[in-house]
């Protein structure tokens, strides 16, 4: 397949880096400035697009226009998460789909909070749209409901969010309040400078909004009566008021507390919940979980690296694989 | 409408063919259920009705009259007499006519729930907050952990362990959080259902 990658952040440079090794080529490049767009004969030298982003801070020498214009087979739309309306990623998204392209997603937005509109696109596109890196990083969490039939998945649940996990886990091992810790994290490069989308649930919730959207407009016989989700249908709380006395009274009594998404295809709940300390959902550090409740097959778990460019790329690139 | 007659229950255990000890399901047994009835007139009537319906064989009546529970209702203990296929029937039979079974046999809080609140804890009346939570009828509070820190400016938190009739956990966590709501509270609720 033929790759037109736009977003040049950890995802789309490990996309870049690793699309060769899973027999795909990178046709386009584009960051929110530049872009580099192969010749007619042979893809983008990854290296030299990497190198020269870390080096100028630019990919190329052409327009990001000229990238979403690309003869490319498959867009991958890695650019950072909006909400609202979702742009540019959805303009993106909506330009691929209507030259009969397919598009991978690992943008949260078009699909939190346009899945019915993305849809819709889709239906008319002979182009696919595929989504798996939004959930969960490495985690196959979408493929996973898919392959099971969203009509026999209950519900999903799960640890989503690595930065809260690493907070929460770190609070209850070392006695530590939450401002302590934070700022341990800050140091690591597990929590960013503005940790709110973490530490208040957002990430997770879009997540499992994703999720939610899957659930329903898969387990639904008509896409049209399906229940369209979006982060304002999600009930969120986070983990920046936890004082560190909630985890030792957790913990005296065998329990623990982690940032758990819960979607089925009616809710989507995003809070702090009371685990078995020695528990399948109580993930160490900055693990993800996600556990699919199914009609037949029982519970499943699901654990692995829930962020990360290369763990993240893979996301993508089995999605790619999929589209074959 | 009842083949139960009074006397009966020993002449049935007396031939019961089990041999092995156990327990024969077919035979009545005393069970004592507790219900809150309204203070009107002829709630008590209407309450043991559904247990002479459903072949309950009616053996005391312990009527609170004086003593209200915390809603302002009044505690009646029933004991009565019925195999435990019919017991169940009862208890449906009186719940469907709107009466609250507070207790029935050793049903009562079948289901352990420990959850957190924190918040402001000391300053929005913890007392308060406890016998709310043991007066909105689903649940019992079986056990209270504090720490709170000192002044009361600070955050503080409590484990609660709550007992819950069976099967009725949603509730009692949804009482708890109306009530939490209300004062600001947060909870941290056990995930119901999923102890994995």
């Amino acid at each position: 397949m033929r790759l037109a990658v736009i977003g040049a952040g950890a995802v789309g440079r490990s996309v870049v880096e690793l699309a060769g090794e899973h027999g795909h080529e990178v046709v386009a490049v584009a960051d929110s400035s530049s872009a580099i767009v192969a010749g007619s004969s042979d893809g983008v030298d990854a290296e030299a697009v990497v190198t020269r982003k870390a080096e100028t801070g630019i990919v190329g020498d052409d327009d990001p226009a000229d990238a979403l214009a690309a003869d490319y087979d498959v867009l991958v739309e890695a650019t950072p998460t909006t909400l609202g309306d979702a742009e540019p990623g959805f303009s993106h998204v909506r330009t691929a789909l209507e030259r009969d392209r397919h598009v991978v997603l690992a943008n949260k937005g078009p699909v939190a909070e346009r899945y019915g509109d993305l849809q819709a696109l889709a239906a008319d596109s002979a182009g696919d749209v595929r989504f798996e890196a939004t959930v969960g990083g490495a985690i196959p969490a979408v493929s996973t409901v898919e392959d099971i039939e969203p009509s026999h998945v209950t519900a999903v649940r799960g640890v989503l969010n690595g930065t809260a996990n690493f907070i929460l886990t770190r609070m209850a091992a070392e006695g530590l309040d939450y401002d302590h810790v934070l700022s341990e994290a800050q140091d690591l490069g597990v929590a960013e400078a503005d940790p709110s989308f973490d530490v208040d649930g957002t990430d997770a919730a879009l997540k499992c909004v994703i999720l939610a959207n899957v659930l329903s407009f898969g387990g639904a016989d008509d896409p049209a009566d399906a229940r369209e989700f979006s982060l304002e249908d999600a009930s969120v709380e986070g983990i920046r008021d936890v004082p560190g006395s909630v985890l030792r009274l957790a913990a005296e009594d065998g329990r623990t507390v982690r940032l758990i998404g819960e979607a089925t295809g009616e809710t989507v709940r995003v809070a702090p919940r009371l685990v078995q300390e020695n528990g399948t959902l109580a993930v160490s550090g900055t693990q993800n979980i996600v556990q699919i409740e199914t009609t037949h097959a029982g519970r499943l778990n699901i654990s692995g690296r829930g962020a990360g460019g290369p763990e993240t790329a893979s996301a993508i690139l089995g999605d790619v694989g999929r589209l074959g | 409408m009842s083949d139960t007659r009074d006397g009966a229950p020993e002449a049935a255990a007396g031939s019961d063919p089990a041999a092995d000890g156990g327990h024969d399901p077919s035979s009545p047994s005393t069970h004592t259920v507790r219900l809150e009835l309204v203070d009107e007139p002829g709630q008590l009537l209407a309450a043991l009705q559904p247990i002479a319906n459903n072949g309950g064989n009616l053996l005391s009546i312990y009527h609170e009259r004086g003593n209200k529970t915390p809603r302002g209702r009044i505690p009646v203990e029933v004991d009565f007499e019925a195999t435990p296929e019919r017991f169940e029937g009862i208890v449906e039979a009186l719940r469907a006519e709107g009466i609250t079974v507070m207790q029935a046999g050793t049903e009562r809080y079948a289901e352990e729930i420990t959850l957190v609140l924190f918040g402001h804890l000391i300053d929005t009346d913890l007392s308060d907050t406890l016998s709310r939570i043991e007066a909105s009828a689903s649940a019992s509070v079986a056990d209270v952990s504090l720490a709170a820190p000192q002044g009361t400016e600070e955050v503080s938190s409590a484990r609660l362990r709550l007992e819950a009739r069976s099967g009725e956990t949603a509730e009692a966590i949804a009482a708890v959080r109306e009530i939490a709501d209300e004062k600001e509270l947060r909870v941290v609720a056990p995930l119901a259902g999923v102890e994995a």
